[in-house]
């Protein structure tokens, strides 16, 4: 039962990790990068949108991930009883 | 008050600061000075992160990078602040977990091989020491241009400092003294930001100030954006658009995966994650660290912006005896140099470097000065109309001059150039010394030792780390500049897989993982060593393995790390019951405060 309980605990996590990860790579790799001329097409304020995504959006995205991840885990924490006292 | 007594005032103080904390902080047992004790709160760790993080290059150098080279430089803001979220979700927690002291205790237990840690003890102490000898001379520098001192007496001055409060108090003096000079550096480089934000768009924030449109010299908006005029500015002098690349997608692609998984398996970086309490503390410290990294790296472009702007506009087409102070300042310093090819006494800017290299000058000013009181450059011109050599490392230093910002402006930068050297370097430097101590005398050659043999042996490393840490600083080999690819591209094709391996893949062995990491960092190191070194002349897209350029292929050495270690673990025998065992634990928060008593 404990182990049982680990692995679905391990692997909610691998999928919340998976999660985060194409969002990372879609911010950065994608729209700072991979897009960035089809994006440089559109202005938002005075940026070009593809410029602004590799120079300030993706950090705030990574930001943001690091944060949605440090709370979803402590909620799974709890869930699969694993948290530490 | 003139500047360089203000200079003497704040950075003094700011030594004052940091001695007082190492006296405070002093380290009694190994577990204080190889983690601080395991008992660092994850805001403190966040900002010793950030601090130990942000070198000489990022707080002097980055800002500069991005005004000379715009989109193209995204590669460094997108690559050393994403690395921190895979080291949140990846790595960070479960080392943590696993609760020991270094990155080569990790390796060396979890593949249950002595030869595992060897080569990682090999790695940490070259990728380190690259790393180190940059900062060291990062200090020299600020000392010699706002002090006035010698830059080998500026290196002096920084190996004493970084001496006292490493060795007296290793970790635990680091990390608070991280703590304060994080502060110091951030207030240096958010207050000049702010500065010439306001001034030159009416915002208070540089992060959406560089997307806003300008003020004219009364203050009145002209109704044109920064980024838009810049762009029409650089490309009328002849330059590629400042918000467009010129490096290939797959190059810029590849670099910024290297430099985040370079970042990520960064041995310094992820100790730090052992410092604290828990697990969930070191999740939540990632956080912490990032947004204390991001404070910064999104006021560097804006900076950049700003600083192009103001370049072109103070310096392009301007009578030289009529330039501002800092012109002939820097000059002085030997960081600008001007040649006046169509001898207008006017400097104009254009595309192209005006000579080969850094310039070298005839003489002083005093013994050899031009039809115009400039120093005369010894250079052989380049065939081009460009003729001022800026270097773009002064960018963010004269910064507030160029800004013409009051003179404790320029003071706090100083200092704050000087506490970002010195904290990367103390965190290398530690990193350096528990490499020694721990990993090969401890774990490896004489297992025997006390705790307090093993302390000592931790404070003599550090002390002869320091040494030649310093010794690179007054002897700078002339590749120091090029070997910083090496750093982010061999932990990129070392560390950050086989960590990875260990955590998420259970069946990965020794055999795996060695031959991995070997197959990786050779790849890398030679692709790295042959292009900078043995054929320089070939250092260009035509010559490269996919177009991918030297500071790239630490994502081919990963990839490479990952298919020869998956590969040849198939073929070879699992690893042991009880390694297993391990993998499970650390895969589990519960029992971390367990996991640090051993």
């Amino acid at each position: 039962m404990r182990e049982e309980n680990a692995r679905a605990y391990w692997a909610a996590n691998v999928r919340l990790i998976l999660t985060y990860l194409v969002i990372w790579f879609v911010v950065s790799y994608g729209c700072g990068i991979l897009l960035v001329d089809a994006l440089n097409n559109i202005h938002f304020f005075g940026f070009k949108l593809g410029f602004w995504f590799a120079q300030q959006g993706s950090i705030y995205v990574f930001l943001a991930l690091i944060i949605m991840y440090a709370r979803s885990m402590n909620k799974l924490d709890r869930k699969f009883d694993v948290h530490e006292e | 008050m003139d500047v360089q007594l203000l200079t003497y005032i704040f950075v003094g103080v700011s030594f004052a600061l940091y001695i007082g904390i190492a006296i405070w902080s002093r380290a009694r047992s190994t577990k204080d000075f190889y983690v601080a004790g395991g008992g660092v709160s994850p805001l403190a760790n966040g900002a010793a992160t950030a601090a130990d993080w942000m070198s000489a290059a990022s707080f002097i150098s980055m800002a500069g990078i991005i005004a000379y080279s715009g989109y193209d430089a995204s590669v460094y803001l997108m690559g050393w602040t994403g690395g921190y979220v895979l080291l949140a979700m990846l790595l960070a927690p479960y080392l943590r977990k696993f609760g020991k002291f270094t990155v080569p205790d990790f390796i060396g237990d979890r593949y249950y091989s002595n030869v595992a840690r060897t080569v990682a003890v090999i790695c940490v102490i070259f990728v380190s020491f690259t790393y180190v000898a940059g900062q060291m001379r990062g200090v020299g520098i600020v000392f010699a241009r706002f002090l006035e001192v010698d830059v080998n007496t500026g290196v002096v001055v920084g190996m004493a400092i970084v001496f006292f409060y490493a060795v007296l108090g290793g970790m635990k003096g680091i990390t608070y003294t991280q703590v304060a000079q994080y502060c110091v550096l951030i207030f240096a480089f958010l207050v000049p930001a702010v500065f010439l934000s306001i001034m030159m768009t009416g915002h208070i924030l540089p992060q959406t100030g560089f997307g806003a449109t300008m003020l004219d010299a009364a203050g009145n908006d002209t109704g044109v954006y920064l980024l838009q005029r810049l762009d029409q500015v650089v490309q009328d002098l002849g330059f590629g658009a400042y918000t467009d690349g010129s490096k290939s997608t797959i190059d810029v692609f590849f670099i910024t995966a290297a430099l985040m998984c370079g970042t990520a398996g960064l041995p310094h970086v992820i100790v730090r994650f052992f410092t604290v309490p828990t697990v969930r503390d070191a999740r939540v410290s990632a956080g912490w660290a990032l947004f204390f990294i991001a404070l910064l790296y999104t006021a560097a472009p804006a900076i950049g912006a700003f600083a192009r702007t103001n370049l072109i506009d103070t310096v392009n087409n301007a009578e030289y005896e009529q330039l501002p102070e800092w012109f002939y300042n820097w000059e002085n310093s030997g960081l600008i140099g001007w040649m006046d090819k169509n001898n207008d006494g006017r400097v104009q800017m254009s595309a192209g470097d005006p000579f080969k290299g850094s310039p070298t000058f005839a003489g002083s000013r005093a013994e050899a000065s031009g039809e115009y009181g400039q120093r005369v450059v010894t250079n052989p011109p380049a065939d081009n109309a460009s003729e001022v050599y800026i270097d773009r490392d002064i960018i963010v230093l004269a910064n507030p001059e160029i800004g013409n910002l009051p003179a404790w402006v320029v003071a706090l930068v100083a200092a704050g150039g000087i506490a970002a050297a010195l904290s990367t370097a103390a965190g290398l430097l530690l990193v350096i010394s528990a490499a020694v101590s721990h990993d090969l005398l401890k774990k490896t050659m004489m297992p025997t030792i006390t705790e307090k043999q093993e302390l000592l042996a931790a404070r003599l490393a550090a002390v002869v780390a320091i040494l030649i840490a310093g010794y690179f600083g007054i002897n700078p080999p002339g590749f120091v500049a090029q070997v910083v690819a090496f750093a982010f591209g061999l932990a990129a094709a070392s560390f950050f897989p086989v960590i990875l391996m260990g955590i998420f893949y259970k069946r990965m062995n020794k055999e795996g993982a060695i031959a991995g990491m070997l197959v990786g960092l050779i790849f890398t190191f030679c692709y790295i060593v042959y292009f900078k070194f043995v054929s320089p002349d070939l250092n260009s897209a035509e010559h490269w393995l996919f177009g991918v350029s030297p500071e790239g292929i630490g994502t081919v050495g990963m990839v490479l790390n990952f298919v020869v270690a998956l590969a040849v673990s198939r073929v070879t025998a699992p690893p042991p019951e009880h390694i297993q065992h391990i993998v499970e634990d650390i895969r589990v928060p519960r029992g971390s405060g367990a996991a640090h008593q051993h």
